[in-house]
């Protein structure tokens, strides 16, 4: 089915979110929209699959205007999503979800089941999913959800497939898999919208590029375009894909991990008997699919987990089983992974968030009461230093944009005198120019001799930033690893082989 | 060959080792009821014979009385709750769970020790024990019932007590004034209904805090119906408020089963329409298609949406659908239990039903199930006071309340409510 867009007009208010959009998908085409976080994708999307109304523009399918009043007019025209954060009931199960919005319905008005279950198991033969019916959603791994989402899709005949951001929570294994999964669905004559911001993936997948900035149509480009090209696209200016950084000036090791394990609340064992080692002036990248354990992992050396075995100590201290304002004295730094949910106070000023891990002594506090003049001073000087934008330092944090929240975190993390400094997911969700700023501050860090932990699912950032590379698995290191070890290497580790295995040795010797 | 074995692995779900921990959570809680049980029971013992009437006079099946030696019945009673625990903590220290038949069993025992121990030298007859429970059980039942189907859909009913007081009101007025018990029962379904639009109009439409309305609700159905109850009902009462009961009618041969027979099928229409309610909610809930999108919009309304289902009109009309249930439930007050409407009548009957809801985990079945224990709580008292229960009647009064926080609080549990269970769904 060929879909066209002809100049989509969204506003927010006086926002515009989509500005005159227009965008023609072949059958059987994969077409990539291609833009930084904010450009305005999946308001398009949004749009297009009858979640909002556009002001302006039209939606043809094989040239006959479409009018959506909601979702149900869009998937009965044969459009079907693929939504970032999935659109599954964590309590049901696979053929439930599927069946959802068109159930079958049988004597009695009972569900039709075991029709849901069939559907389920035909559509996954077809494309080669293994995918049980009964499964409930909550169980299954994230890139099977995404394979149930595609099921909810093709069960009810869409024809165009509009995949928004569907790599960000996958493994490089599991996104090797949907790329092939995408092509499956090409030759079979779906039409398919690939939305993302990674260029490796646009460029091995993609028939045709649309790249769009700030709700604007700015380019369109063929998978032979560089990603230094595409970049520039994206952002609108030449932008640094690599991090320049010198070779690491390693000093002692400050941060020993021993024997370290934490049970959570239902008696897990969620990260299981590991020990490493940090060195001033080295970072080290801790690498894995998300839930191995790196949260947890991170949270203990903050000392936020209850049931923590094993020790931690840093230059010499033991940091195990002190409270957290003891850990933050001893001079841990920490970039929580969720910025909103832990990072932030989003009701507070950035002011206000500047001095959170300070509110309980001089200079900010004196006789308790607060000094808001030498906080004012203090805020004034970090914002200008960490490039914060904002109307000022009385804006408040909830209303900044990603970038400029994690630079209040940074800013905040990094105005104490650091003996360690722990980064998790430190570029989540953050365009390309925020990215860069966040990967300098982080390198500039390891340089002044700070020894540096950075906690990522993205293999881009482990690979641009890290001296050394400990792979988590299951809750324990699957192995550590110099910071130039191939990608592939790494993705077969983060899916649980060993070093030697992943490089290939045993497979030879076995051979 | 690595390749293809290790991305297959990858597939499955990460399932992490499982640590041993112990929780004697169950085994120290029982210990505190033995302890409990061996103090009042022995301790306080009292002598004499107690006395378990099972049947009734006019029974076709007539069971002989139990005569039971109070001290000798409730030290082996102590002994057994005592074995239990001991099975309990050994089970803790295997890191194994205490089954719950285990803590029902321990739950019975400790109940008919402590009836043993009151009925001291007097007579308990069981069957009343037990039609009084039912009959505290249905409206607490009937607003269970409309609590999980509102909840379920995500919106907090903490209105069921207005709802509940809506329909008692307005069943005997109706069926007063008319004279049909029947149009009693529609008109409170329809008071249940027009509580559960303003409930549905500011929480879904307008989105207020679901609390909040649904306790301003209660006061004000509270407050209306005393002001009219006082101003108009009172001034002609047989007009007004003397609505003609339904009478009771005899199942055949079900009706003669020996203890339960009576207490289950000897009842009146609205008894019988509640069993049936019971089922069909769980039916409805579970295995229809309605079921499917009631549950969808509590859980995750936004995926419910991408799928066509409109959450608000789904959450307006089960919300209502709750509101006639529970105001089905009130009518049962003036139309069967009481006779006539009485200021404030339920009596917090809505709240307990809350609670049997939490309590029964968001389920039809074991909402209803809750609802009854608290029943039995509630009559428990009435029929120690007739019987002369040496504990003062002022502490057998907190009886039910003490069981519904010990419930809620000690024995539920981690329990899961619906995801979105009283989050507004604000459409972007």
């Amino acid at each position: 089915m060929k879909l066209e867009l002809r100049g989509i007009t969204k506003r927010f208010g006086s926002f515009v979110a989509n500005d005159q959009i227009s965008l023609t998908v072949e059958p059987g085409e994969i077409h990539a929209l291609l833009g930084e976080n904010g450009a305005g994708k999946s308001t398009l999307m949004n749009v297009l699959y009858g979640l909002y109304r556009a002001e302006e523009g039209e939606i043809l399918l094989d040239g006959t205007e479409q009018h959506f009043a909601g979702p149900g007019d869009a998937m009965n025209a044969g459009i079907g999503m693929v939504h970032q954060h999935f659109m599954l009931i964590p309590v049901f199960t696979v053929a439930e979800n599927v069946m959802l919005g068109h159930e079958k319905t049988t004597f009695g008005g009972r569900l039709d089941l075991a029709s849901a279950r069939k559907t389920v198991l035909d559509i996954s033969a077809r494309f080669g999913f293994h995918v049980d019916p009964d499964a409930l959603v909550e169980d299954l791994p994230v890139g099977v959800q995404q394979r149930v989402e595609i099921i909810k899709a093709l069960s009810r005949d869409a024809k165009v497939l509009v995949f928004d951001e569907p790599t960000a929570v996958l493994t490089p294994q599991e996104t090797d898999e949907l790329i092939v999964i995408m092509k499956q669905l090409r030759e079979a004559g779906t039409s398919i919208v690939f939305i993302t911001h990674k260029l490796r993936e646009v460029r091995e997948v993609a028939d045709r590029i649309t790249i769009i900035r700030l709700g604007k149509v700015v380019g369109e480009a063929l998978p032979t375009a560089s990603n230094k090209e595409l970049a520039s696209l994206m952002v609108g200016r030449a932008v640094e894909l690599t991090v320049e950084k010198e070779p690491a000036v390693v000093g002692a090791a400050a941060l020993v991990v021993d024997n370290l394990s934490v049970i959570d609340i239902h008696g897990q064992i969620v990260v299981n008997k590991v020990s490493f080692e940090v060195h001033s002036g080295e970072i080290l990248a801790i690498a894995g699919v998300q839930g191995n354990g790196q949260t947890e992992l991170t949270e203990a050396l903050l000392g936020l987990q209850d049931r923590v075995t094993g020790t931690i100590t840093l230059d010499g201290k033991p940091l195990t089983g002190l409270s957290v304002r003891k850990v933050l004295d001893a001079g841990v730094g920490f970039v929580p992974e969720d910025r909103q949910e832990d990072g932030l106070v989003a009701e507070f000023t950035i002011a206000e968030n500047l001095m959170l891990d300070r509110s309980t002594r001089e200079p900010f506090v004196k006789a308790g009461s607060l000094q808001l003049a030498t906080l004012a001073e203090f805020a004034e000087k970090k914002v200008a230093e960490f490039d914060i934008r904002a109307q000022g330092i009385t804006a408040h944090v909830g209303r900044l944009s990603g970038g400029n929240q994690q630079k209040v975190v940074l800013a905040r993390e990094l105005s104490r005198d650091l003996r360690l400094f722990v980064a998790a997911q430190p570029t989540r969700g953050l365009d390309v120019g925020s990215i860069e700023f966040v990967h300098t501050r982080i390198v500039e860090t390891r340089d002044a001799g700070t020894p540096v932990i950075v906690v990522s699912t993205e293999l881009d950032e482990v690979v641009a930033l890290a001296d050394r590379i400990a792979v988590m698995y299951r809750g324990g290191i699957a192995g550590i690893v110099p910071g130039d070890t191939p990608r592939e290497v790494l993705g077969l580790m983060m899916a649980g082989a060993s070093h030697a295995e992943a490089t290939g040795e045993s497979a030879v010797r076995t051979a | 060959m690595t390749t293809l074995t290790r991305t297959q692995d990858a597939q499955s779900p990460i399932v992490l080792e499982k640590a041993e921990i112990r929780s004697w959570k169950a085994p120290i809680a029982l210990a505190v009821f033995v302890a409990i049980g061996a103090v009042i029971f022995i301790g306080f013992g009292r002598e004499g014979e107690s006395t378990f009437v099972l049947s009734r006079r006019g029974d076709a099946i007539q069971l002989p009385a139990i005569v039971a030696p109070t001290l000798a019945t409730c030290i082996a009673i102590v002994l057994l709750l005592a074995a239990i625990t001991a099975w309990s903590a050994y089970l803790s220290y295997r890191a194994h769970k205490t089954p719950v038949w285990a803590l029902g069993a321990f739950g019975f025992l400790f109940v008919v020790g402590f009836l043993t121990w009151a009925a001291a030298g007097a007579s308990l007859p069981v069957s009343g024990l037990l039609i009084g429970t039912l009959g505290i059980s249905v409206p607490l039942i009937f607003g269970a019932l409309g609590g999980v189907i509102s909840e379920r859909a995500g919106v907090v009913n903490v209105a069921i007590e207005g709802q509940l007081l809506a329909g008692a009101f307005v069943a005997a007025v109706v069926a007063s004034v008319t004279r049909q018990p029947l149009l009693g029962l529609a008109a409170a379904m329809l008071a249940g209904v027009l509580v559960s639009f303003v409930l549905a109009a500011f929480a879904i439409k307008y989105l207020v805090d679901q609390v909040i309305v649904g306790v301003v609700l209660n006061v004000l159905v509270a407050g209306l119906t005393s002001f009219l109850f006082s101003q108009v009902l009172t001034e002609d009462t047989a007009l007004l408020n003397s609505p003609p009961g339904f009478d009771p009618i005899n199942i055949p041969i079900l009706s003669e089963i020996p203890i339960l027979g009576p207490v289950l099928f000897r009842q009146t229409i609205i008894v019988y329409v509640m069993y049936f309610a019971i089922a069909a909610v769980w039916f409805g809930l579970y295995r229809t298609r309605w079921g499917l999108r009631v549950r969808s919009v509590g859980e995750h309304p936004q995926a419910a949406d991408t799928v066509g289902i409109n959450v608000a009109s789904t959450r307006f009309w089960n919300v209502s659908l709750a509101g006639a249930i529970a105001g089905f439930g009130g009518a049962y007050l003036t139309l069967d239990a009481v006779g006539s409407f009485n200021k404030e009548m339920t009596a917090g009957a809505g709240f307990i039903a809350l609670a049997a809801v939490i309590f029964g985990r968001w389920d039809p079945i074991k909402a209803t199930l809750a609802a009854l224990l608290f029943g039995f709580a509630t009559n428990l008292q009435n029929v120690l006071s007739i019987i002369g229960s040496p504990v003062p009647s002022e502490f057998m009064l907190m009886l039910p309340y003490v069981v519904t926080i010990f419930a809620v609080a000690g024995l539920v549990g981690k329990s899961r409510p619906p995801a979105a269970d009283g989050k507004p769904y604000i459409k972007s």
